[in-house]
């Protein structure tokens, strides 16, 4: 299901300063109906300070954010009801049971006693915990407990749910059922904000901004910005004497005999990272050549998200 | 040459349950080898008991030659250890850190200068060196941390998830300087949830309810998986699920948010079958392809098989 075309959020010259330290300095983006929007930044970057202004918990000290069409510059006020919230360190009680724990947050929702049983219903089921009602939710493992927290967020059917880290720390089987999940609840028509540290995640949202020191410095598709941001190819080599490689090539590097962006060690290959690698290719033949190391194998693959990543974050 | 950490039937009970289970591992001098398994695996009690933290219940282990059982004081010299929770003194500067780990660890005066300075240099702190450690970034945090776990020029470094929460960019930097350890010989166990990471290590143990289920390099691990990955961005995930599983010759089918990983014989000539399969049903494809296959795919195909294997026994 892809966006209808009109914004559910609306962020515009948003900025908050901390006494001089800009934290926010003027962002603009939209977030459709109906997608996920990925919002990434390295620690401190200004996600966590930007994700609060959009839920109306700080003030920005100016520029304004619409939310479902209402200003929440002030605070969400009447939409609060329409929008949903999992931090990183979601606040599940520990000594209370799974059940419990959804009998807790629907009556914080105000939900009426028989919207409450059939919702909690289609949470069990959609966490898949039918059976483990009774439960302490400590004894759950990182990954259900994620799933949980999630189904308690929507459980009030928000048509806006905030993010923030929802999978770190959590092991690779748990974190795609986690996003099989949001991919559920985004076909019946949701809309998601994402933080995440996880670039194999970004790769999978709608949209994405990167913000660095405040701003935005890279919004679009995961394509549109791939294309945009990746001035490098990578250069997978597998070599007979991996450690050995790195060693001559480095050197070489530093030495300027091999001008590349970056040589660096992958378990037992080798990735170089630089503009012109087809040119490159033949150099990197002669210098293993002359150490007496033997190559397997050499392609050309397609830098990943985190590399775009990192390669604009250096910019 | 012989193994640097070497154990066998290596166990940890807490109460009934084996936390560690009958563990038989190897890890040769030099070696950069990464743990991964789901969450409750084991892997953090298996590095706390190398560590000599927590007491053996039954089997044995030795560590740069030493008796785990019997002289775990001569092991922590030999060992750096940095926990998931690894404290910092908040108040303390990055200097001061530093200064009290090699305290610790009894570092001369003189000795003290020459690798904090170093130290410093290598996890690229040195201009922050008077920043009080609550005010670092949750990446520099780590990379500090990191900085006193090697304070005492360990030979062996125990890791526990030392990247979870940290950006990528911080992420990269802190690989490049266990990249750099492991160039310059440092053995080195690390687990992590990141597959990517794990595909950075020399040789990989996922690890299952507390047993190694696999030990191999990346390149052997991934290749255990049957088959050629091919990934499919149809506009219809779930009908498209259903459809592609039915297809013969497609081995298995993994969903990540709306694409599918399809595990298949014969890719080249799988995928225009795929496409047309999916298409007669009225699915519109917004991209497929032939992908290199990952550590990340591998290790959910190996957690399926383990499950599926698991639950035949307990049928039986």
């Amino acid at each position: 299901m892809m966006n209808n075309g009109k914004p559910a959020i609306t962020v515009r010259e948003l900025t908050k300063n901390f006494d001089s330290f800009t934290a926010v300095n003027a962002i603009d983006f939209d977030v459709y109906h109906g997608e996920i929007f990925g919002f990434l930044g390295p620690n401190g970057s200004g996600k966590t300070t930007t994700i609060r202004m959009m839920l109306g918990l700080v003030e920005p000290s100016s520029g304004t954010i619409d939310v479902l069409g209402t200003r929440v510059n002030q605070g969400v006020g009447d939409i609060r009801p329409r929008l949903g919230y999992m931090s990183q360190r979601f606040s599940l009680y520990n000594d209370l049971s799974v059940l419990q724990n959804l009998q807790f947050y629907g009556k914080a929702y105000g939900l009426n006693k028989e919207a409450m049983e059939q919702r909690i219903g289609e949470a069990l089921e959609m966490s898949g915990l039918v059976g483990r009602e009774n439960t302490q939710t400590k004894e759950l493992s990182g990954g259900w407990r994620q799933r949980l927290a999630l189904s308690a967020a929507i459980l009030h059917r928000p048509e806006v749910l905030f993010l923030d880290e929802p999978t770190a720390g959590v092991d690779p089987v748990s974190r795609r059922a986690f996003w099989d999940l949001l991919y559920k609840f985004v076909a019946e028509g949701i809309t998601v904000f994402v933080t995440t540290h996880y670039m194999d995640e970004a790769e999978h949202c709608h949209r994405l901004a990167f913000i660095q020191r405040g701003m935005i410095i890279a919004y679009g598709s995961p394509e549109q910005i791939k294309h945009e941001k990746m001035q490098g190819q990578v250069l997978e080599i597998s070599p007979s004497d991996s450690i050995k490689s790195i060693k001559v090539l480095r050197e070489a590097q530093q030495e300027d005999r091999l001008q590349v962006e970056e040589i660096e060690l992958y378990g037992s290959l080798v990735h170089i990272i630089a503009v012109d690698l087809e040119e490159k290719k033949l150099l990197v033949k002669e210098i293993l050549g002359q150490a007496d190391i033997d190559i397997e194998q050499m392609t050309i693959i397609e830098p990943s998200l985190e590399d775009v990543f990192i390669a604009s974050m250096r910019d | 040459m012989s193994a640097i950490i070497e154990t066998s039937g290596l166990s940890r009970l807490f109460k009934q349950n084996r936390a560690v289970d009958n563990l038989d591992l190897e890890i040769q001098p030099g070696e950069l080898f990464g743990l991964v398994g789901p969450d409750g695996a084991g892997k953090t009690t298996t590095l706390r008991l190398l560590a000599g933290l927590l007491y053996v219940t039954e089997g044995s282990a030795s560590v740069a030659g030493f008796d785990l059982r019997t002289q775990p004081e001569s092991i922590k010299p030999q060992i750096g250890y940095m926990a998931q929770e690894f404290s910092l003194y908040a108040k303390l500067s990055v200097l001061e850190n530093l200064r009290f780990f090699a305290e610790l660890y009894n570092v001369s005066k003189t000795e003290q200068k020459e690798r904090t300075e170093r130290l410093l240099t290598f996890a690229g702190l040195t201009e922050f060196k008077e920043r009080r450690a609550v005010h670092l970034s949750g990446g520099m945090q780590k990379k500090l941390a990191l900085a006193c776990t090697l304070i005492h020029q360990p030979p062996i470094l125990l890791l526990d998830e030392p990247t979870t929460g940290v950006d990528p960019v911080s992420r990269r930097e802190f690989w490049n300087i266990l990249t750099e350890l492991h160039l310059e010989g440092t053995t080195i166990i690390v687990s992590t949830p990141y597959m990517d990471e794990a595909d950075r290590c020399s040789r990989v143990g996922l690890m299952y309810a507390g047993k190694l289920m696999v030990c191999d390099t990346p390149q052997n691990i991934r290749h255990q998986i049957e088959g050629e990955l091919i990934e499919i961005f149809p506009d219809n995930w779930q009908a498209a699920h259903q459809i592609v599983s039915t297809i013969p010759g497609v081995l298995e089918v993994q969903t990540y948010g709306e694409a599918l990983h399809l595990l298949v014989e014969d890719g080249e000539n799988q995928l225009p079958k795929i496409e047309t399969a999916l298409k007669q049903e009225g699915i519109h494809i917004n991209g497929a392809r032939l992908a290199p296959k990952r550590m990340e795919e591998a290790f959910i195909s190996l957690i399926r098989r383990i499950e599926s294997e698991a639950e035949e026994i307990a049928d039986e």
